[in-house]
């Protein structure tokens, strides 16, 4: 898919050309809100996990120098080897070294989001080395060749029939089949073998501990553990900003991540590496990719907080209507949007944009992150740095002139009410974007201002 | 040398120190009750669960329900019916393990996750490359929540621990939930007084 040039309001369009399957993902996203608001009300506490969590995180923001050196002193103390990363080509340089230092080609991978971020399937793939990720959804969009277009649920955009096709190309299951059932058992036939077969294991990483050196990685398929347990190396990788202070911190994330996530009450798993197993070798590599320059901007370094639970993305009106794919970066959805300008604010100049601003994201962050806020502040830093498109900074500068004189104010309000009763054609036009998938309203006879001035004395 | 430089620069940008919360309060339920919640969760995601009154009632039960499988392993020295699990350092001779049994000494009744460290699963690989897992514990051994779970744990020392929670499973394809995605098939847990 070549969307690299194409902005969300482009990708949007795509989208929405197939407003069956827009409501489809609409609905499905939203069926997995209300799971999560269920399981969530049954915790009477709710409110005050979610207040612990933020202030856990927000220690350890503030600590991260010294946790990182803390938990790097413990998981070597471990038996772990530990490796630290500036940027993505570093972090897919150090994976590559160990894969070459042991002779291994071929690879397979869990799930994470960190090295989707550094783009390390195609940088080892351009090595000539194979990687197969093991979760059913990220194998699904790897055999269909797209990234994921959520970070818990990588195929959520995809329907069963199209994943029957998939499987009867790349592994052989009869033309036609779509049964969840059938397709998720010749899915783990397939992937057994991988497991296997593999000497090397990659698994993201959860949370890291900094009082322990031990790192937790939490699945529902089983995968990081049949990748990790069978493998000779074991290699975690994750941003820095996952360390918590201490273990008992776990029993927080622990409660609020599938819950906030899916309305499970925990993952199926929840592993726990302290030690390589006699004779494996475990590496973890530590990665920045612009997470200390996030750190340094104040209005935005909240973001770092995020434990990827998703559930900023099943709730968000915006997101649930354009698709994971529209933002074009690895992360999508409301806490994509405040991620993404960080590493690159021309590219993603877009992105805060896509948002109503309603704060539903806001409401339902298990550790509390301003993300409507954060939208809401990088839009205005990125108009001031001149990166704003410029059809939307005319219509900026329009409204201000506008919203700054009562009498203009005044007379545009009149002449909107009279284009849309008497030329309503005039709006009602391809011209207007805000036409596209809506009905213009009717025209209302006179202004809030008008009817106050009559009636009140 | 990218340590020194990711620990500088984060020295530079991060906020002034802001203090750890207290911890959550720890709550005191009824033994029973716990029991109950954890039967209900458990059997809600797709786990079976036998409340029995004495640990010898617990082999008869097993050795019914797992007639039909070849290979079982057990990691219990109680359960002197069933085979014995012997270690093979290499993983992938568990390949074809059809049923595992072990002993847990920590079940939260929240989220009906049992707690297993790599000296109870003989090897780590075993309770993920089983087609069904059995786990056993006992009543006393149930807690509320994980905030009593990680305060039982407290400092313990284990090289591989990890809680389960039902059997492996997936919602990938339309969240349709399917059973036995990579792991175990079916989760059978026994309660034992």
């Amino acid at each position: 898919m070549n969307s690299e040039t194409k902005t969300h309001p482009e990708l949007s369009d795509l989208f929405n050309k197939d407003e069956q399957r827009v409501d489809w993902h609409d609905q499905t996203l939203w069926w997995i809100r209300q799971k999560r608001d269920k399981s969530a009300h049954s915790i009477p506490e709710w409110e005050i996990l979610r207040e612990k969590a933020s202030e856990i995180k927000n220690n350890a923001l503030s600590n991260l120098a010294d946790y990182l050196v803390s938990f790097e002193q413990k998981a070597l103390a471990n038996g772990i080897i530990v490796h630290w990363a500036a940027d993505a080509q570093e972090h897919n340089e150090i994976v590559h070294g160990i894969l070459q230092k042991h002779g291994i080609r071929k690879m397979v991978k869990s799930k994470s989001m960190l090295t989707e971020e550094c783009h390390l399937n195609e940088y080892l793939e351009k090595q000539g080395l194979e990687v197969i990720d093991s979760d059913l959804g990220e194998r699904i969009v790897q055999l269909a060749k797209e990234p994921p277009s959520h970070i818990v649920l990588p195929c959520i955009h995809k329907k069963k029939e199209e994943i029957g096709d998939l499987f009867h190309e790349h592994l052989g299951v009869p033309a036609g089949t779509s049964d969840p059932q059938i397709l998720t058992e010749a899915a783990r036939q397939h992937l057994r073998e991988t497991f296997l077969t593999r000497k090397a294991a990659l698994t993201g990483v959860n949370f890291a501990i900094a009082e322990t050196g031990e790192f937790v990685v939490c699945t529902n398929e089983g995968n990081a553990d049949m990748g990790a347990h069978l493998a000779d190396v074991h290699i975690a990788c994750m941003g820095i900003e996952k360390i918590i202070p201490k273990r008992k911190h776990l029993g927080v994330f622990l409660r609020l991540l599938a819950r906030s996530a899916t309305g499970q009450p925990i993952t199926t798993y929840s592993s726990h590496f302290k030690k390589p197993r006699a004779g494996q070798e475990m590496h973890l590599v530590l990665v920045d990719n612009g997470r200390t320059i996030q750190m340094g901007r104040e209005d935005f370094r909240a973001s770092l907080k995020c434990i990827r639970c998703g559930a900023c993305m099943n709730t968000c009106p915006v997101y649930r209507r354009s698709g994971g794919h529209s933002y074009n970066y690895t992360i999508s959805g409301p806490i994509g949007a405040i991620l993404a300008p960080n590493l690159d604010r021309e590219k993603y100049a877009d992105l805060p944009f896509a948002s109503t601003l309603c704060g539903s994201c806001s409401n339902v962050c298990p550790v509390k992150i301003d993300i409507h806020q954060q939208l809401y502040k990088w839009r205005q830093v990125i108009v001031q740095e001149g990166y704003a498109t410029s059809s939307k900074k005319m219509s900026m500068k329009i409204m201000n002139y506008t919203l700054s004189s009562p009498s203009v104010y005044r007379t545009a309000g009149k002449a909107g009410r009279w284009v849309l009763k008497y030329i309503p054609f005039a709006v009602n036009n391809h011209f207007n974007p805000w036409y596209k998938q809506r009905d213009m309203p009717d025209a209302p006879k006179e202004s809030f201002g008008e009817w106050y001035k009559k009636n009140v004395k | 040398m990218s340590r020194d430089k990711i620990l500088a620069a984060l020295r530079q940008n991060q906020p002034e120190s802001v203090p750890l919360p207290s911890s959550m309060p720890l709550v005191r339920v009824e033994i029973l009750e716990l029991q109950a919640k954890f039967k209900t969760v458990a059997e809600g995601i797709g786990s079976t669960v036998h409340l029995v009154d004495e640990f010898a009632a617990i082999q008869p039960l097993i050795l019914a329900r797992f007639a039909e499988e070849k290979r079982i392993l057990s990691t219990i020295g109680e359960l002197t019916a069933l085979p014995a699990f012997e270690l093979n350092s290499d993983p992938h001779t568990y390949a074809n393990v059809d049923v595992a049994i072990f002993k847990s000494g920590l079940g939260v009744a929240e989220n009906s996750a049992l707690w297993l460290t790599e000296d109870q699963m003989g090897i780590r690989v075993l309770p993920f490359i089983t087609q069904h897992i059995v786990i056993l514990i006992p009543l006393s051994a149930l807690v509320p929540d994980m905030h009593a779970a990680y305060q039982k744990i407290g400092e313990a020392e284990y090289d591989f621990g990890t809680f389960i929670a039902g059997p492996s499973k997936t919602a990938d394809i339309e969240q349709s939930l399917v059973l036995g995605a990579h792991g175990p098939r079916s989760m059978t847990i026994f309660i034992y007084a």
